[in-house]
């Protein structure tokens, strides 16, 4: 394939990295008078980039030779992935007019970093998820200690920077094994290696890949960077760190597992259930305890990973399509959780993070007391709103598998998980009131709320044909 | 396709719902009062246009716009009565919150509403997964109910309430999304008739007795129960004890008899050992209750497991027994809670103890009370004694130890419900406040006097609440009765002895 041929396959990250040093150089000119302007450039990107997906459904394409594949997962994953990352720029400049000023890296920052995970979620050659990945993850770095003068943003983005440095170099290891033992970096040739039975050496590049990624992912026992990070990033980059990030890590994941190591699914599955049920379990746990409404959610967000990994345990094409759909619906929930947490600030402006600060909700803003709750009876998977679709699709998919065990503990546990979010409800619903938060004045932030709240009600389960019919075209493209 | 008036009788609640939000207090009052009368009138058309005799599903609509499953709804006799039960009970729930309920009006009428549309969804659901939505979908507002309007232990109650029913009903889904990968549809009337492997049955059938028993609730798991009667507001009560604790039994008869029933046949003596435990335990600790609604709690967890041993009892009086006691206790255990609720209104307290004599000054309070209380004893010509004296003989049938042990069921429900009466209506009056009561208002004639006909209607002739229901049976137990687990009757056709006849001439 010529090299022309191959760059128009890329067309969505030469949109976003492009475009993105276009406006790094503006921003160096016009300073941050111009963030605003860049802000929308940046969302406008996203768009185009998004339009530039349009065909990525039908046949799956391979540019520069085996590096880079063009199909229906990749472009499932990007269009989240770009929503998500789009959002987290528009709900930004209000919540750092509060605290800090917002300067133009912000947009750009979330443009490579959304360039990264395109390449992630595209790769199939070792080296290309890597390189990806850094690229992602350098991005987000920086994006989590943003805010230099606050003491918490620099402590997460120490120790995000610490943790992610090992978890890359363990995945490193993992991938030189693997290179090591099949003899190549593409994800086709490493099946063929594997499909005569796993070596031990393979085994152990399995078991240091899986390793890496689920730190990426943030399953147990590699989660413990989240919940610091999540409380000291700002609430709009915790926002995208719950929501883009997580996609393209999660995507990643099941095209290393069920490409690359598709023969080797015995070995890996049992590392994925282990993986997800600790996850559940400890996801929610660790959240009982909490005070902090955004450390709470880090904890959610542990806690619905090792739901979606037990699809990916299924290793099926439904198991896929299952997986996609949960994180599709798990954006949807997210964003519109943190969107709801952006509104909590106080008379001042100052942004509050209590949940004891909940209290009476329903009485002082009944508007937002509903969306939360919502937002997190969906988490809990409660029926009928849509976050109860999402844990179905992946039990239904475990039980067609023959786990039907699995499924039946991962259901049980989340019966803890649903305690924490009952928790919220009842600070909001039947504690008395406190203070009472300063009014929303942001019609923009009201309405993504309101769209995400309409996406997780019942009336989401009129999408499900839609959501599924899409889910299952990405899995295909994987098989 | 016809008519959709199942869709419209669930969807109409949750528009109205949603529009109380937006209405002042008097506005949602009367609004969900409106609402629920029109379903009333609804409920009453099912009744009518039911035809008896006719074909097994009626009412059916489907509409595939969910992909994996569908938005199918259909009834049979048994799925009419129980509908026919809510939309009776709902305006009286909403009358008897009329002022009970001062603060947030709104939302406390949405939330009845809401629960109101998802009662009528999982009786009138024909497609698997629909129903387990709108099986599970009613804890939210319950939680709500029982958080935001309860008594002073809320809090407790409405987490013990939701995190009890919800770990009983996770298995299930598992249990269900089995079931559907191996008969490969979600429709309900064609999983009654799919044969599952007997072996797969017993565990398919443990999940679903999991979700079932704790919304029965039989012993050991109906610890819920009375904590969350106590607290909830009156009409919280009422459909809890009313509509929610029938979910458990419809769930029995449309899903663990029909779909398994190997597995129930082999697993009967589960069924019976927790029920028998239930009426004789649930009775004793009813006996030494002071508080009422918690007797009346109780008394709820005894009457229900006369409905398990009718309907595991595998035969025709048995089952029809079990329906009735269904529908009388939703009457009479709802109209005892109005009753106390009555008097709570009044004085604020639940001790028995505050009250008596109160057939002095509030005579019409105590007639009604009485005839609610006799109901609930299982006095002949009122409801209960109609569905317990069946359910009784099937059992009986069945296996006559069971059937000795609900009967001393039957006595220590006389001793702990007359007892209740004679210390609050009886006697002489003790409490000045008390004895300073007012009688009924109209509002609360309003809300016994139906329920007081209805008890009396179905305890002379039940027939009219059997006949549609009857077919149904018949089904139910052609698909069990191969399974049919031996009696220990043993009855023998006595032999006829030769006697000798009398020969002509002889004298």
């Amino acid at each position: 394939m010529s090299l022309a041929a191959s760059l128009a396959l890329t067309m969505p990250e030469l949109i976003l990295s492009i475009g993105a040093i276009v406006l790094m150089l503006v921003a160096a000119f016009a300073g941050d008078k111009a963030t605003r302007a860049i802000s929308w450039a940046a969302i406008a990107l996203f768009a185009v980039a998004a339009f530039s997906l349009i065909g990525w459904g039908r046949a799956p394409m391979s540019a520069f030779d085996g590096l880079y594949r063009a199909d229906a997962f990749a472009g499932f994953a990007k269009l989240l992935i770009y929503i998500a990352a789009a959002v987290s720029i528009f709900i930004a400049p209000r919540w750092f007019a509060e605290n800090d000023r917002l300067r133009a890296e912000y947009p750009l920052l979330i443009l490579f970093s959304a360039a990264g995970m395109g390449m992630m979620v595209s790769a199939v050659d070792l080296l290309t998820l890597y390189v990806g990945l850094e690229l992602q993850s350098l991005a987000a770095y920086v994006l989590a200690s943003f805010m230099r003068s606050d003491e918490r943003a620099a402590e997460a983005g120490l120790k995000y920077f610490v943790l992610g440095a090992l978890a890359s170099g363990i995945l490193l290891y993992g991938v030189s094994l693997l290179y090591g033992f099949a003899g190549t970096t593409q994800f086709a040739g490493i099946a063929k290696a594997m499909s005569d039975g796993v070596g031990l050496g393979e085994l152990f590049g399995i078991v240091f890949v899986l390793a890496g990624l689920a730190f990426k992912v943030s399953a147990v026992p590699f989660h413990m960077w989240t919940p610091d990070v999540y409380e000291g990033s700002p609430t709009p980059v915790t926002a995208f760190f719950a929501s883009a990030p997580k996609v393209a890590a999660m995507a990643l994941l099941v095209r290393v597992t069920t490409v690359a190591m598709g023969p080797a699914t015995d070995s890996w599955r049992q590392i994925v259930i282990f993986a997800a049920l600790a996850s559940i379990v400890l996801g929610a746990v660790g959240a009982i305890g909490q005070t902090n409404i955004k450390r709470l959610l880090a904890y959610s967000s542990i806690n619905n990973i090792g739901f979606a990994l037990i699809g990916l345990a299924a290793g099926t094409p439904t198991g896929v399509s299952s997986v996609m759909s949960y994180m599709a619906i798990y954006v949807a929930m997210t964003l519109g959780s943190f969107i709801c947490v952006l509104q909590m600030r106080d008379m001042q402006g100052r942004p509050v993070e209590t949940i004891a600060s909940l209290s009476g909700l329903s009485r002082t803003r009944p508007g937002l007391a509903v969306a939360i709750a919502i937002f997190m009876f969906s988490l809990a998977g409660i029926p009928p709103l849509l976050g109860f679709w999402a844990k179905f699709v992946v039990f239904d998919a475990a039980v067609a598998a023959n786990l039907t065990l699995l499924a039946a503990i991962g259901i049980a546990a989340s019966v803890i998980g649903a305690f924490y979010y009952l928790k919220i409800v009842k600070t909001m619903y039947f504690d008395e009131p406190a203070e009472a938060y300063a009014p929303t004045n942001s019609m923009g932030e009201a309405a993504l709320i309101g769209v995400c709240a309409l996406a997780v009600s019942p009336l989401g389960y009129l999408a499900i044909p839609l959501l599924g019919g899409a889910t299952e075209a990405a899995a295909k493209s994987l098989f | 396709m016809s008519f959709p008036i199942l869709t419209i009788m669930i969807l109409l609640p949750l528009l109205v719902a949603a529009g109380c939000l937006f209405l002042s207090a008097n506005g949602a009052r009367w609004a969900a009062l409106g609402t629920t009368l029109a379903l009333l009138a609804m409920g009453i058309g099912l009744w009518v246009g039911y035809d008896i005799g006719g074909a097994q599903w009626q009412f059916v609509e489907s509409a595939p716009i969910f992909g994996r499953f569908s938005w199918a709804l259909g009834i049979d006799g048994i799925a009419l009565m129980l509908i026919v039960l809510s939309v009776f009970l709902m305006p009286i729930c909403i009358l008897a919150s009329w002022e009970a309920i001062e603060k947030r009006v709104p939302e406390y009428m949405a939330a009845f509403l809401l629960m109101e549309a998802l009662m009528i969804g999982v009786f009138a659901a024909q497609d698997m997964f629909l129903f387990y939505i709108f099986f599970e979908a009613g804890l939210i507002p319950m939680y709500l109910i029982i958080g935001i309007w309860g008594g002073a232990n809320r809090i407790y109650a409405s987490y013990k309430f939701f995190l009890y029913t919800l770990l009983g009903s996770v298995l299930m889904l598992i249990a269900m999304l089995w079931m559907v990968r191996e008969a490969g549809t979600t429709d309900i009337p064609t999983l009654m008739e799919y044969p599952f492997d007997p072996k797969v049955q017993t565990w398919l059938w443990l999940a679903f007795f999991a979700s079932f028993a704790v919304k029965m609730p039989m012993w050991p798991v109906h610890t819920w129960l009375p904590d969350a009667h106590v607290q909830a507001p009156t009409a919280g009560s009422v459909i809890l004890a009313g509509v929610l604790l029938k979910m458990g039994g419809y769930g029995f008869i449309r899903f663990s008899l029909p779909m398994f029933p190997e597995a129930s046949a082999q697993l009967v003596w589960v069924v019976f050992g927790l029920s028998m435990i239930a009426v004789i335990y649930t009775s004793l600790v009813a006996l030494v209750q002071s508080d009422m609604k918690k007797l009346i709690a109780y008394s709820s967890v005894a009457h229900m497991a006369f409905v398990t041993i009718g309907l595991f009892a595998f035969n025709r009086q048995g089952i029809e027994g079990a329906l009735i006691v269904m529908l009388a206790h939703g009457l009479v255990s709802g109209a005892l809670f109005l009753c106390v609720g009555v008097i709570y209104d009044r004085l604020h307290t639940r001790e028995i103890d505050r009250y008596g004599g109160l057939s002095n000054n509030m005579p019409y309070y105590a007639l009604f009370f009485m005839l609610f209380t006799m109901a609930s004893v299982g006095l002949p010509g009122l409801a209960n004694f109609v569905g317990e004296f069946l359910a009784l003989v099937g059992a009986y049938k069945a296996n006559s130890w069971v059937a000795t042990v609900a009967t001393l069921g039957i006595i220590l429900g006389a001793a702990y419900m007359l007892y209740l009466y004679w210390r609050v209506a009886f006697g002489i009056s003790k409490n000045e406040d008390a004895a300073a009561m007012p009688d009924l208002t109209l509002r609360e004639w309003l809300c016994l006097a139906p329920i007081a006909a209805a008890t009396i209607w179905m305890g002379v002739y039940p027939e009219s609440f059997m006949a549609p229901m009857r077919k149904d049976v018949g089904t139910l137990l052609a698909r069990i009765e191969s399974a049919a687990p031996p009696g220990d009757a043993k009855l023998l056709m006595g032999k006829v002895k030769k006697t000798e006849v009398h020969k002509e001439g002889h004298h």
